[in-house]
This record gives C-alpha cells, structure tokens and sequence, in this order.
C-alpha cells in the first residue's frame, strides 16, 4: 500500500532517533519494552481506524476503557476464579458498546460525533454510579498477566498485539474492507453497488468497541486499577489515525498506516521524554505535528477535503 | 432587533445560494444539500422545527422540575435559583453561539476551552487589577481570539485540514502554551470589572445581559444579512456556494474568528466571575464538547447549514434547567452526565426521525 | 499519487526536528510568570538553597509557614483522644456568641467542590454520615461544584436562597472562591474546610496540618532509610495545586539540605500507567533507584510494581493511606511509609457548624492532627475488607453503615 509509506518513513526516523539517544532499544528487551508499551494505543487506533474510514468518529473509547477496566477490579474482587468470565464479560461489553454506538449512528440518524459524545458521557457517568465513585474490588494476578507477564522472553501484549494486527490486516484485506472502504469513499455509491451500508458501519463500531476491551484488559493489566485510565485516550486514537495519513471522512488510509501512526505518536513522545521536552512543550508538539501531517497529506489533494461531515 | 430591515440581497444569489428567508422563522435553507445514504437529506421543514422542539422540551422541563422540587419539599422557581440558572448558562452560553456559527458554517471549533482559559489569563494579566486597564485588556482579548479564530480558519481553508483535527491541533497548542506559562491563577481583575460577573438588574445578571446581546448580534448576523445567509449557503453545500460565486474560504474563517471572539468574551466573563484568570477554567468547565452538544440540542445540524441561534439559546438554557433541578434535588454528578448523554443523543435523534418522516410523507 | 507521499515525512521530520531543536534551549520553565494573585509569592524565596537537581523552589512556598508546620508536628492536640477530628492544634478559640440561635432544627448546607477522586468519595460519605448522628440536622442542603469553579460560584450564591443556618465550604480553587465566600460571609456562619480562601471572614477555617507537613514527612524518611549520594526520584501529580506545590517545596528542602541525588522530578497526572513507565524508564536509566517520594500514594502501587516487573527490590518508598498501598506494603514487607491528609477532616465542619450555632467557641484555625502511617502502626490501619483506593484514615469505623457505605463489606 502506497499511502502507508509515508508514515513508515516517519516512524523508522523516531525509531533511528530514539536508538541513537537510546542505546538500550537496540536490544529486544528494550525494544519488546517500547512495543509493550505502545501496545494499548495500537490497538485503540486499529479499532478507531475501521471507525473513521467508513467516515465515522468514535469518541467514546477513551470512556470504555475506564469501564472495562473499573468493571473488572469489581467484578473480580480479587477471586482468580473469576478472572475468565470477566474477560468474557468485558469483550462482550465492549461489542455491545460498539453495537449500540452503531445502531444509533446508523438507524437513528444521528452523526457519529453526537452518538459518541453522548455514550462518553453516559458510560462514565454509568460506571461510577455502578460503584459509588470510585473504584472497588481488585484485578486478579491472572488478568493482570495479560498487560503484565511475559509468555517465555516476549510479553503478553506484544503477543496479543501482533495477533489483533494480523487480525486487522486479514480484515481488510477480505471482502469486509472493501465494503468498508467504498462506504467510507461514497455510501451511496456502495449502496447502489450493493453493499449493506449501515450493516458495515456498524460492525466498525463493534470493531471499535472491541479494540477498546482488549486495550482496557492491557492497561488494567499493566498498572492496575485506576479511575482515569482511559483518559483522553479518544483523542490520542484518533491522533494517531489521522497522523497514519487516514483521512477523516472516511475511504481513504491503511490500517498499517494507523497503527504506524500510533507507534509514531508513542516512539515521539518516548523522544521528547529523553531529550527532556516532557510536561506542557508536549502538547504543543503534538498538536503542530498533526496539523503539519495532515496538511501534508492534504496538500496533494486539491479536490476532495473541504470534508465537512 | 425587528427595526433592522434585511439588506438588499441579489435575489438570484439568495435563491442560488440557498439562503434562508429573511422572515422571523428559524427555518433551514431549501438549497440542496449533499448527503450519505443512509442518512437523512436536508428535507423541506415547514411544520415543526427543532427550534420550537427544544423550548417545547424547555418547558416541559420547568414544569417537570418544578414539580420534582415541589414534592421533595423545595420551592423551584425562587430568585436565587432564577439568577442561578442564568449565570450558570451565561459562559456556555455566548460560547455555544459563536459555536453555532461554525457549525452552521459546516465546520466545528474544539479550541474554544483552551481559547477561554487563555483568555480569562489574558484579561486579568493585562488589568492586574487596574481600573485603567480595563479597556486595554479587553481590547488585547478580543485581538488574541480573533488571532486563533484566524488560525484556525485559514488551516481549514488554505492547509485544507479537517476542522477537527485543525482546532484539535490548535487546541493541543494553546494548551502547552497555558500549561507551560501558568501553573495557577494568574493576574488580578479590578472590583469595578468583577461587576460583569456579580451585578445583576431584578432578577436579570448582567453576564445574561452580555449573553443575550451576543445572541441577538448572531442573530442578526445570520438574518439580516448577506454574510448571514452565505453562511447557511457554505454550510448547505460549498460546492453550490462556491459556483454561486460566495467566496467560502472567507465565510469559513469569518465564522471562525467570531467564534474564537465568543470564547474571548466568555473567558473575560469567567475572568470577572472569578476576580483571576485561571489556566483550567475552560477545560474544568468543558467548553469544548459541552458547547457543541448545546448547539446540536438546539436542531442545529452538526453538518451545517441547518439552525439557527434560537434554538441553540434554547439548548444551553435546557441544560442549565436540568442543571439547576438536579442541583435541587441533589442527584449525584454520576447520574447528570448519563442523563445528559442520553438527553443529547434523543434529542439529535428525534430530530432526524422527523426529518425522515417528513421526506417520507 | 506517488507526489502525495513524497511530502508528507518532510514536513512531519522537518516539524520535530524544529520542536526538539526549539526544546532543547529551554529545559526547565520560567518560575513565576505572572501570577500576581497569590499572596504568598516569593516570600520564601531567600531561605532555600537552589538545588541541582530539584529545580526551583516553588513560588507558593513560605517560610513561616513551612517552619510552622514542621514545629505543630510535634506539638500534642487537644480534644478527646480517641476523636482526632474533633482535636485542634495550638486552638485560639474565637467567640460565636454573634451566631447563636435557639435550640431546635438546624439546616446546614454545603457547596462542595467536586467528588471526582477516590479521597473526596470517602471525606463525602463521612460528612453525611455524620450529619446522620445528629438529630437537630433536620435538613442537610449539598451541591457538588463538579470540579468547575464558575459552577462552585453560583452554587454559593444559590445556597443563599435556602434558608441556611450556616454554610461549610470546600473550595475548588483558593483564590477565585474568595469573593464568592466573602459575600455569603455577610449572610450566614461560614465554615471552610480542605482547601482555604483569601479572606478571613469564615468563622473557622478547617485543615489538618498542611502540605508542608506531608512533604516533609516523606522526605524525612527518605533522608534516614536511603545511604548518602543515593539516588532518590521524586513523583508529583500536576503543578500549579496549592496543597500539591506546598507537598513537593517542603521535600526540595528537606532533599537540597540532604546528601541524597534527586535524579528527577516528574509529573504523573496522577496516571498509574503512565508512573509506571516513569519508574521503568528511571529504573533502565539509571541502573537502580534508591527511593522514591511521591506528593500523593494514589499511584504508589504503580511504582512499586515498576521495581517488580525490573526484578529489582523495592527501595524506599513514599506512599499514602489508602489500602492497596498498605496492603502491598504488609505483604512484600516494604520499607515505607504514608503521610497522610486524613478524610477525617470532612467530619469536623458538621461538629463546628453546630458549635457555632450553640454559641459555643471554636477555633479561629482548627487544625486538626496529621499522624502518619508507619511500620510500627501499619497493622492498625490496613483493612483488608475496604476497596483498594479507600483512605484508612477516615475516622469512619465505627460510624453506623460502616463498612458498607464506604464500599466494604
């Protein structure tokens, strides 16, 4: 794929920047390290990007995550027992999440920004009415494993990861990405040729969803139970999408070039942090880099993005 | 406002252009309008408008509240709490105005917190406590916000960047800038400007005041003139704009300097309220998202080119009564955000199925 | 569609290599930009050295008030014994006789700043608890400000309209409350609590000792438990808090007049995930950590497991009273300790509510006892029932719904 090219270019320059300053990710534990920590991300902004290229935004991610991870510490409570239902449990809400958010934007007509701002607000406000405030309960060892422990000298996440990749890519390879992709460029269009428009979308969301469980499982996993861990983290998918070069309004962008784009967005700021820009400096270079790649990317594009859906 | 006659419009341009009628009707433009399938086209709304909706809802809430207050024992409608809803709405509510701007204008503003923190640090910055310096600071505001609304607006036109992630960006910049400048409040503002935030006539504030002078001002803006109805036209579809001979770049930016405005007015209004400019105040009060959800709770479509600023009045007004009723009911703040999204959500939605239904009929 | 992509990596590589360039000229933020609003700025600036690795001191330290803390830790408060949120410190009782009102029904009201954070929760459900032992309280009026001073602000001026006997604030933000809480001070009985204001129109102003207290307390340990030149990071939430930036100026102190290596100051958000790679960053940097200061133990645990998943000890460590630290500590004999700003202090503002409209005196500044949670002590206050994230020293264990309402069981 030609338009994932770019993003590559930039991320072996963060990844040849981070090794020069850095010499300890040239070794596999320091660079199975970096993965490990990008993992989460990755994942939020596969799922995000099934989203935003069937011209779609899902801000409500960021709201699952805390869901996921505050409803497993209570629903564990500790008791290894229960660590494999709750898993089970959390994926299914995750799809559930995603169908909703889906159904809503397809057949109720609302825009996608609107659905998704609402469920943000409806989840968070859910979870902690559920609990009284704050957290309760406690992960078990055996579903802190997942964003934790290692199988053999390779983390959990890095596995996982790799697999929802491999996942990512065989999807769209296969006819469902196309569907995807033509819906994205011009729905009625699809619609004409045949394709279930609404039926894809939502199947983007529940993606979108699901890639919120699993990130959830792999951040309660790494740090434990926290009330903000999802934080923001809408945002950062969509970042890292649109910095992958995917066009917002969707039909345009590789899934690679999205998870690029979150290694990217992660490898940057891994820089900034030793070169010592970390705290407030930030922000702003994360905000002048998106809009330099985006504008980069528009560039080339005279005719189609004054894309105002 | 009704003395302001409308100015002299080409009528070919208004027709091709797809602009409002110039009567009193919040309508929507009958242009065409570009669409998805699956979603519903711009229908031709006569009847009923979500304008009317959302102080339908309006009432009804009152009422409703009202009702709630009473059997818990309380007395709803009393000053305090009549005063109380207008201040409360005051800031969201001259923001989401300049919001409904863009957003009718087809684009959308995310900087707007940020912009209101800087703004509220700008003012009291320059005042440092000075009556002498009122003036100055309010001119330095106005200058900074029309600054990013430039910004903003000339990423989107000439960068051709996605207003989401232009004013994202912008949003992510101005947030570094405040973060790494300010780690508290700042500056100081004299007694006599902290007037704007405290004083009231009656029952009325003066920050409802400034509130509804905004609003007339948009309304007029949108109503009353070319520029107004170019923006329902961009908005409604840029292409047809564009061949209609509106230049659409300018109208886009337009709206986006006068929506930074709004935010620079809101943050001097905060400034006031809080007698300090405060780095957080406009994240803590979530301008951003919270201003778009007022705007689309009062039947502006979030794809432009379909609303008005009454119905967006009747959206920040709408959620400061529920505010207010469950402030006296003292529902948890957990449960508020759910009824919020779920209110949000209905709202968009009802409003969607009646567009359907009309198209069907 | 091959010229589309040529652009793009230039103008990204081009954007970093400006910022980092732009960066790296300027490591450390300028100290007092503006902020002419807080009354204490630069007081203290003459007595404390600058420290190499520590930055500078921060602009709310002051020097009085540093040494007044640190002196109170060792003074005895008075009160019942068994009662420490009814103890004062150094109490300078002020008459209230101007607000006495007949026995019979009393409403009292509260505008609270927020209940988004584990430590609000449990301070929130104490104070109602409280109120439930009181009888006379008949009617008990609270709105939560969300977090957002302007809402705080509209709040104080609705509770005017109420009918209330007296009024107990809990501030969002020090200075822009102020002129909301003089205003009501012309109408009922304030009292303030956790946060303060810039007025001294309330009755009585509630707080444990303070953030100075706190800091020092960590820094303490740090100095007697880590060896000299040993290497020592310190962990913050965000800048700019008041009761936070008094936390971490009172440790650079205590740390710039010590021989311990402050290898660095890093903001956490108060993020779990992001501490922990903090401290994994610092552990592979650095080769070993010798201690760790934090300005809040929300994200202690974190830390800790940075130090297990590197497969190194845990060195010393700084946390706080809430239960996964404690029990963490009990569990893997951690060399620790926990100041705390006690949730206890959500109690007393009902008590002096009521004191004051008996007419009875209180203390003009009720400074309630700020103990600290040690290894000798540990066992007293880990509770293995309570959520992870509950403070253990709420004063709340044998009010009636406890555990429950505090989420245990």
């Amino acid at each position: 794929m030609k338009r994932t090219i770019p993003i590559l270019v930039v991320l072996a320059a963060l990844l040849a920047a981070m090794a020069v300053v850095n010499p300890f990710f040239l070794e596999p534990a320091g660079f199975l390290a970096f993965v490990k920590r990008a993992a989460p991300l990755v994942i939020l902004a596969a799922g995000q990007y099934f989203v935003i290229v069937s011209g779609e935004f899902d801000l409500s991610v960021g709201s699952l995550v805390t869901v996921e991870v505050v409803v497993a510490a209570r629903l564990i409570d500790g008791q290894e027992s229960a660590t494999w239902w709750v898993l089970l449990l959390l994926v299914a809400i995750g799809a559930l999440v995603g169908l909703v958010n889906g159904l809503v934007t397809t057949l109720l007509s609302v825009p996608s920004f609107i659905t998704t701002l609402g469920m943000l607000l409806i989840l968070s406000g859910a979870v902690f009415l559920w609990t009284g405030g704050a957290p309760r309960g406690a992960l078990s060892q055996a579903f802190r494993v997942f964003g934790r422990g290692d199988l053999g000298p390779v983390p959990w996440s890095v596995v996982i990861l790799v697999v929802v990749a491999a996942a990512a890519v065989l999807l769209m390879r296969a006819d469902f990405g196309k569907r995807l992709m033509a819906t994205g460029d011009n729905d009625r269009a699809a619609a004409l040729s045949g394709v279930r428009v609404a039926r894809t979308r939502i199947l983007a969301f529940v993606l979108s969803g699901l890639a919120a469980a699993v990130a959830g499982i792999l951040l309660g996993g790494f740090a434990g139970v926290s009330a903000q861990v999802g934080q923001g983290l809408e945002f950062s998918a969509i970042t890292a999408v649109v910095l992958g070069g995917v066009v917002l309004g969707g039909g345009r962008g590789s899934v690679v070039a999205a998870m690029a784009g979150a290694f990217s967005l992660e490898a940057l700021f891994a820089l900034l942090n030793l070169y010592g820009i970390s705290g407030p400096l930030e922000y702003t270079v994360q905000g002048v880099i998106i809009i330099a790649a985006v504008a980069a990317g528009a560039a080339q594009f005279p005719s189609r993005l004054r894309a105002s859906t | 406002m009704s003395g302001h006659g409308p100015p002299p419009v080409p009528t070919g341009e208004r027709r091709a252009d797809g602009g409002p009628p110039p009567g009193r009707r919040a309508g929507r433009p009958d242009g065409p309008r570009r669409t998805r399938a699956g979603r519903p086209a711009a229908g031709v709304l006569k009847e009923i408008d979500p304008t009317k909706a959302v102080y339908v809802a309006l009432a009804a809430t009152l009422l409703g509240g009202w009702l709630l207050v009473a059997i818990d024992g309380g007395d709803f409608l009393t000053t305090e709490t009549i005063v109380g809803i207008q201040q409360r709405s005051a800031a969201l509510g001259i923001v989401a105005v300049g919001q409904t701007l863009a957003i009718l204008a087809g684009s959308l503003d995310l900087s707007v917190a940020y912009l209101i923190s800087l703004s509220s640090l700008v003012a009291a910055e320059v005042m440092a406590g000075r009556d002498g310096a009122i003036l100055p600071a309010v001119g330095a505001v106005l200058a900074v916000s029309a600054l990013v609304g430039l910004v903003n607006g000339t990423l989107i036109t000439r960068l051709r960047v996605h207003a989401f992630i232009a004013t994202l960006g912008t949003a992510l910049i101005l947030r570094g800038v405040i973060d790494h400048f300010y780690d508290g409040p700042a500056g100081s503002v004299p007694v006599s400007f902290q007037s704007l935030g405290y004083d009231r006539i009656g029952p009325v504030p003066v920050a409802a005041l400034l509130w509804a002078a905004v609003a007339v001002a948009a309304w007029v803006l949108l109503r009353r003139t070319r520029t107004g109805h170019r923006i329902y036209a961009v908005g409604g579809d840029p292409e047809v704009a564009r061949l209609s001979g509106v230049r659409t770049g300018r109208v886009v930016v337009l709206t986006h300097v006068l929506c930074s405005v709004c935010a620079g007015i809101a943050g001097l209004l905060l400034a006031a309220r809080l007698g300090a400019g405060a780095p957080t105040v406009g994240t803590d009060g979530g301008y951003d998202l919270e201003s778009i959800a007022a705007v689309v709770l009062g039947g502006t479509a979030l794809a432009g080119g379909r609303g008005g600023v009454a119905g967006t009045v009747g959206g920040v007004l709408l959620l400061a009564v529920l505010d207010s009723v469950f402030n006296q009911l003292e529902v948890n703040s957990f449960f508020k955000d759910v009824v919020r999204g779920v209110v949000i959500v209905a709202a968009v939605a009802v409003y969607a199925l009646r567009g359907r239904k009309r198209r069907a009929a | 569609m091959s010229r589309r992509q040529s652009l793009s990596p230039l103008v990204v590589t081009a954007a970093v290599s400006v910022l980092l360039a732009a960066g790296c000229t300027s490591d450390r933020p300028p100290g007092a930009t503006g902020a002419t609003t807080s009354a204490s700025a630069s007081a203290g600036s003459g007595a404390a050295t600058e420290g190499a690795n520590t930055g500078e001191q921060s602009k709310f330290f002051v020097q009085a008030d540093f040494d007044a803390q640190l002196a109170m830790r060792g003074k005895e408060a008075q009160g019942p014994a068994d009662r420490p949120w009814e103890q004062a410190i150094d109490p300078k009782m002020v008459s209230t006789a101007d607000y006495k009102k007949k026995a019979g029904d009393r409403h009292l009201c509260f505008s609270n700043a927020a209940v988004n954070n584990p430590w609000r929760q449990v301070g929130w459900k104490s104070m109602q608890a409280e109120v439930a032992l009181h009888k006379e309280i008949t009617k008990f009026t609270a709105l939560d400000a969300e977090g957002k001073d302007d809402k705080q602000i509209s709040d104080i001026a609705e509770l005017q309209g109420q009918g209330c006997d007296a009024l107990i604030v809990s501030p969002n933000t020090t200075a822009t409350l102020t002129p909301a809480v003089q205003a009501a001070c012309e109408k009922v009985p304030v009292i303030v609590f956790d946060r303060g204001v810039q007025t001294d129109c309330p009755v009585t102003f509630i707080n444990p000792i303070g953030g100075y207290a706190f800091g020092a307390d960590g820094a303490e340990f740090l100095v007697e438990k880590v060896p000299a030149g040993g290497k020592v990071l310190a962990l913050r939430i965000l800048p700019g808090v008041d009761v936070l930036e008094t936390r971490w100026s009172a440790a650079k102190v205590i740390f710039d007049q010590s021989k311990l290596d402050v290898v660095g100051v890093e903001f956490t958000d108060g993020d779990a995930a992001k501490t922990k790679s903090i401290v994994s960053d610092y552990i592979q940097r650095h080769g070993k950590i010798d201690g760790v200061w934090m300005d809040a133990g929300a994200t202690a645990v974190a830390a800790v497991e940075a130090f297990e998943d590197a497969g190194q000890p845990v060195p010393a460590i700084v946390g706080e009273d809430q239960q996964d630290f404690l029990q963490k500590w009990k569990q893997e004999g951690l060399t620790a300790i926990a100041p705390t700003y006690p949730t206890y202090q959500w109690r007393t503002p009902i008590i002096a509510a009521l004191k004051i409209l008996n007419g009875e005196e209180v203390p003009e500044t009720w400074k309630l006892p700020q103990p600290k949670i040690t290894a000798e002590n540990l066992d007293k206050y880990l509770q293995p029932n309570m959520p992870p994230l509950h403070y253990a020293m709420c004063g709340c264990e044998t009010m009636p719904g406890f555990p429950a309402n505090w989420g245990g069981k």
